[in-house]
């Protein structure tokens, strides 16, 4: 036999009932057929819990679990990197029936996607309130930045749901009734590890115009336009001090 | 690489980096699975630079999938080599195994039949690999859960076939050889007789526990229990024809508090310091 006949029997084997073939019965009917298939679905979940931890604190481990295998079917991993995989999860919960409940784990688990980017993203060095106090009234307007590689941002419109995955990261349970309205993220790694920071529409509109590449006059305009009231110098020390932002020339080192 | 300056290592678990970080028993090592750490920059990197500062590492790769029937991927081989030059590590091996095929990758080292037409396409994966990296990698020899119909090759003189095609090294893990005898009906120790030994550039030692359904018949390479006394015994017999081979005590599952996989790494430590070579391995 082919070993390319083999290795596409032997997969279709793992996932579910094979093709009929008299070889592969005679494999998945010895005991240790079932190592790899459990081996395989456990890998797969296992990874799942590990890049999606808020999502499984708040719905519990078995139905985690339950959810993941279906996921990971579904959406089997595409390669070894497993600290990167489950990108498509918080679409499938998105249109998952089981959590139709929980309307708002499809924006927390991808807030938990944007830690695991943010974590994995390339090395750069991120400008401080020092490059502000450089720019000139002449030149600042026209100048550009780009979001640091590893700088995420994420808007959820109907639930709190920045507030809600902080609360599980940081261990602690809201101290508040929840104030159930849209919020916003911006996960940075302005040194070692990730860190997160409320952000406003109007933080959302300059990151979005930041990366496409607008000068800052551009994207202040942006975010006014998102929220008139935004206060424009708070905005621009958080994202600074939170290191979100680097020179457009810049690479990633 | 001088095979004498390190002896017993251990896998570097995220769990236990800052005591890592601060022990300096002699000639400790750590192994991780590159896996884990082909990020694009941030803190995992400089997790692993740190502990490189301070002890060797080796790189064990779970994914390259080389047996395959297809070239690994090239993307992932180039972060591989950046890696590697990165960290300059002490040995980097990977299975004979495949795991990722036509896109689709499963988290799990698979089997085949070990035929002449496998034996060239692994060792032409293996070349390949070893042409991006520019130095030689360490292949081991997979646990077995199977009866696996058209092999041509009795594994151990597959795995020399490709150590005379390719001019690779060995891993040779002690708790794979156990299991699979045990799985399958052969004699550890006559395959360890056959074993290419003069290859052996490492060797991997590992807790392993019986299937909960079918028992002490299918023993399962879970790496989450020290390692048994019966694959100490056979260990013991093998450094003995060896000489002293860097040694790893892997543990993946149900970690320990650090002192106790210290205290297990001794044992391997100890082994190896009091070991009479009759070759000179570390010649």
């Amino acid at each position: 036999m082919q070993l390319s006949t083999f290795q596409d029997g032997f997969s279709a084997a793992l996932l579910g009932p094979a093709v009929d073939a008299p070889w592969l019965s005679t494999l998945e009917s010895q005991p240790g057929f079932a190592v790899y298939r459990n081996t395989v679905l456990k890998g797969c979940i296992d990874a799942l819990q590990a890049n999606y931890p808020t999502v499984c604190q708040l719905v519990g481990d078995d139905w985690f679990r339950a959810a993941a295998a279906v996921f990971a079917r579904a959406q089997p991993p595409h390669d070894g990197l497993l600290v990167d995989y489950g990108a498509g999860f918080a679409d499938f919960l998105a249109g998952f029936a089981p959590a139709a409940e929980l309307p708002y784990l499809s924006a927390v688990a991808r807030l938990d996607r944007c830690w695991t980017e943010c974590h994995l993203a390339a090395d750069a060095t991120a400008v401080d309130r020092h490059w502000l106090a450089q720019q000139t009234p002449d030149t600042l307007p026209q100048a550009s930045l780009r979001p640091h590689p590893a700088a995420r941002w994420a808007w959820c419109d109907e639930h709190p749901a920045y507030v809600l995955w902080q609360s599980h990261r940081e261990g602690r349970a809201p101290t508040e009734p929840l104030d159930w309205t849209g919020d916003g993220a911006l996960l940075t790694r302005p040194h070692a590890e990730v860190v997160w920071h409320p952000l406003s529409r109007a933080g959302m509109a300059f990151l979005d115009a930041c990366a496409e590449g607008h000068t800052l006059e551009a994207a202040a305009t942006s975010a006014l336009d998102a929220d008139p009231t935004a206060d424009f110098a708070a905005l621009i020390s958080t994202l600074l001090d939170a290191g979100a932002l680097i020179p457009t020339d810049s690479r990633p080192g | 690489m001088n095979a004498c300056t390190f002896t017993a290592g251990l896998s570097l678990k995220p769990q236990h980096y800052d005591e890592a970080l601060g022990c300096s028993a002699p000639g400790l090592w750590w192994e991780v699975h590159p896996e884990n750490y082909l990020a694009d920059g941030g803190p995992r990197l400089a997790w692993l630079e740190a502990i490189r500062a301070r002890h060797p590492v080796a790189l064990h790769g779970v994914s390259l999938s080389l047996a395959a029937d297809a070239p690994p991927d090239a993307a992932q081989l180039a972060r591989l080599a950046a890696l590697a030059r990165r960290v300059e590590p002490a040995i980097v091996s990977e299975h004979l195994a495949w795991s990722a095929w036509r896109g689709q990758y499963q988290p799990d080292l698979l089997p085949f039949p070990r035929t002449q037409a496998a034996l060239q396409r692994i060792a032409d994966n293996i070349a390949r690999t070893q042409d991006v990296l520019q130095r030689p990698i360490a292949i081991e020899n997979p646990t077995h859960y199977l009866h696996i119909d058209g092999h041509d090759w009795p594994e151990a003189e597959f795995l020399a076939e490709l150590v005379r095609r390719t001019g690779c090294a060995l891993l040779l893990d002690v708790n794979n050889v156990y299991i699979s005898a045990n799985n399958l009906g052969f004699d550890a120790q006559a395959y360890l007789d056959a074993f290419p030994l003069h290859a052996v550039a490492e060797i991997h030692l590992a807790g392993h526990h019986a299937d909960p359904v079918h028992g002490d018949a299918l023993l399962i390479d879970s790496h989450d229990a020290p390692v048994a006394p019966a694959v100490w015994a056979l260990y013991a017999q093998v450094i003995a024809r060896t000489g002293p081979v860097p040694t790893l005590i892997e543990r993946d599952d149900q970690l320990p508090a650090f002192s106790e996989l210290l205290t297990e790494r001794e044992q391997a430590h100890n082994a190896l310091t009091s070991v009479q070579p009759e070759e000179a391995a570390c010649s």
